[in-house]
């Protein structure tokens, strides 16, 4: 299931140690830490082979997360929102990320704009609970959806480039 | 030219007109004007007006003799979809005493394939929709309803409080919790708040093709968790895809939801009123229709600690407890001290014909209530009707004339 260029990938993200969840009072933090940690190293690593591909932030305590992630294709860059909550679960479950501007525009989305990530992903995480964190989340569930499905949704014309869409306005 | 005075009686007929018009879109918007009123006290009486005659009749058809009792109970709904809202509507037909429903989401017209909601409440939050309709069939119900996703931080501590302050009172807890959610977080956002408040809860889900699905009693400590068995969401060809959630690529059926709505509410009156056996796990699975049932005992290496906290509880409780003494029910022979005409009864049933011979093209299990007597050939043993040349009319005027 996972080709030998994801497991590259995901060898160079750190795994994390704390098992816990946002009640945790106690331990959330330092969960939070470990999560920032390995997304900042995930990142870095990105940049360094020159694959960067999205930036995320969270609010203070860490619950809600949000930023951009962009796919390129044919020269031009295509970038879209993504949000999305750490569940009470967490990590037990995994975050459901979502791109509420392609809320409608595909089946593999549930409502909201929370990306499908039930075949490709769930079963992964659920093996690797509590180790794998945002970054594994990204890598493994966010990843994949985009190099399948923005490809498709370009060609059907359901997601334009933003200087095409600027230049039918003018 | 018109007169002023055609002019004044043009707008007072126009007026009335405005006013028929409002009074008709009023009775529309609010449909609680033709509904009941309150009824304090659940009677058995038996006429056309009385809601409750035919739920109290089971207490005398002798399958619940408390039924008036489910006035006390207070019971949680938690998604109030396809399964979630047919649910409600049965257990507020059932006149359950209060309902608390929890779902975030809105009606649409992608719902219509279900039952329950209408295409004219599209866009209203789904509890909203729900109370409206709910509390016009059954006004007696008390019915709270929550707005929001359990499974953020920002709502499931009140999602907890509502849970452990929910019983009719108010000063405790609600007596059951029913899951009616289509996905993975939502479960186990309920089961890690039933493990900690120690709630007992079933679980429901009918599965993403829509043609099985499932309830599960959860007693924690006692029965598996919904996090007992992690494999079951991992493992191919199981359970797996009940487990999946129901967005916009998921098929559904209203057949199957009804079904397993049922089934759901039936278990709940099970165990709330105490009659018949409440199962731990029942299955459907459409298509064979096939109906497993199993005990699911809960895991020691659950990794919910509030699971293993109940688990060693029960452990503890089993122990310390005597052994249960089988008390058997006798029923009362009922006893006439006097007889003074020297009344008795004389069954007309030959007891011959309530014997019935084993059907071997029956399935294993079921058996006829009694055989067919057999045909007498021959002389009948009454008289029968003659022949006659009278018409129809003739007839009738002699009976009428006798």
């Amino acid at each position: 299931m996972v080709d030998a260029a994801t497991k590259k990938t995901l060898s160079g993200i750190p795994l994390l140690k704390t098992k816990a969840g946002p009640r945790d009072k106690d331990l959330w933090p330092t969960r939070l830490k470990e999560e920032y940690l390995s997304l900042i190293k995930y990142v870095e690593n990105n940049k360094a082979a020159d694959n960067d591909w999205f930036r995320l932030e969270s609010s203070k305590d860490g619950t809600r997360w949000f930023g951009k992630c962009w796919h390129i294709q044919d020269l031009l860059k295509y970038e879209f929102e993504i949000e999305f909550d750490i569940p009470v679960t967490y990590p037990a479950t995994s975050p459901e990320i979502a791109l509420p501007e392609l809320d409608g525009k595909t089946a593999k989305m549930y409502r909201g704009g929370k990306i499908c990530l039930t075949d490709h992903f769930k079963p992964l995480w659920a093996k690797n609970v509590p180790k794998f964190g945002i970054g594994h989340a990204m890598a493994l569930g966010l990843g994949p959806w985009l190099a399948v499905e923005i490809p498709d949704l370009i060609s059907k014309g359901l997601v334009r480039h933003k200087d095409e869409k600027d230049g039918e306005d003018k | 030219m018109s007169t002023i005075k055609e002019l004044k009686a043009k707008i007072k007929q126009l007026e009335e007109e405005l006013a028929l018009e409002k009074s008709r879109s009023t009775t529309k918007a609010e449909p609680h004007g033709p509904g009941r009123d309150k009824i304090a006290k659940m009677s058995a009486e038996v006429v056309d007006s009385n809601p409750y005659s035919r739920l109290m009749a089971l207490k005398r058809m002798g399958i619940v003799n408390n039924y008036e009792q489910i006035r006390d109970f207070s019971v949680a709904v938690v998604g109030v979809g396809g399964v979630g809202s047919v649910t409600a509507e049965m257990l507020t037909r059932c006149g359950i005493g209060k309902l608390i429903l929890f779902d975030y989401d809105k009606v649409e017209l992608a719902n219509m394939n279900r039952l329950f909601f209408q295409p004219h409440q599209s866009g209203m939050s789904k509890v909203e929709a729900a109370q409206k309709t709910l509390s016009f069939i059954n006004p007696d119900v008390i019915i709270e309803t929550h707005n929001y996703n359990i499974t953020t931080m920002a709502n499931f501590d009140n999602f907890m409080e509502t849970i452990r302050t929910g019983s009719i009172d108010g000063n405790g807890p609600v007596n059951l919790i029913l899951s009616c959610v289509d996905n993975f977080e939502a479960r186990m956002a309920i089961n890690d708040a039933c493990n900690e408040l120690n709630q007992n809860w079933i679980e429901s889900g009918v599965s993403e093709n829509a043609v099985s699905g499932h309830i599960q009693l959860i007693k924690p400590g006692e029965t598996a968790c919904f996090g007992c068995a992690p494999p079951l969401v991992v493992a191919e060809n199981i359970d797996e895809k009940t487990l999946k959630r129901e967005g916009v690529c998921a098929a559904s059926l209203p057949t199957t939801m009804g079904v397993v709505a049922g089934l759901l509410v039936q278990n709940t009156l099970k165990y709330l009123l105490g009659f018949g056996n409440v199962t731990e796990y029942l299955g459907y699975s459409a298509l064979q229709d096939f109906f497993p049932t199993m005990l699911m005992k809960p895991n020691p290496q659950c990794t919910g600690r509030y699971c293993v906290e109940r688990q060693a509880d029960y452990q503890k409780k089993l122990a310390s407890q005597p052994k249960e003494e089988v008390v058997e029910e006798k029923e009362e022979e009922i006893k006439h001290d006097t007889n003074d005409w020297a009344i008795e009864l004389v069954d007309e049933t030959n007891p011959e014909d309530l014997v019935s011979k084993v059907d071997e093209s029956l399935a294993p299990g079921i058996k006829h209530s009694y055989d067919k007597p057999v045909e007498s050939k021959g002389e009948e043993a009454s008289e029968t009707v003659g022949h006659t040349e009278e018409s129809m009319d003739d007839l009738m005027a002699k009976l009428k004339g006798l």
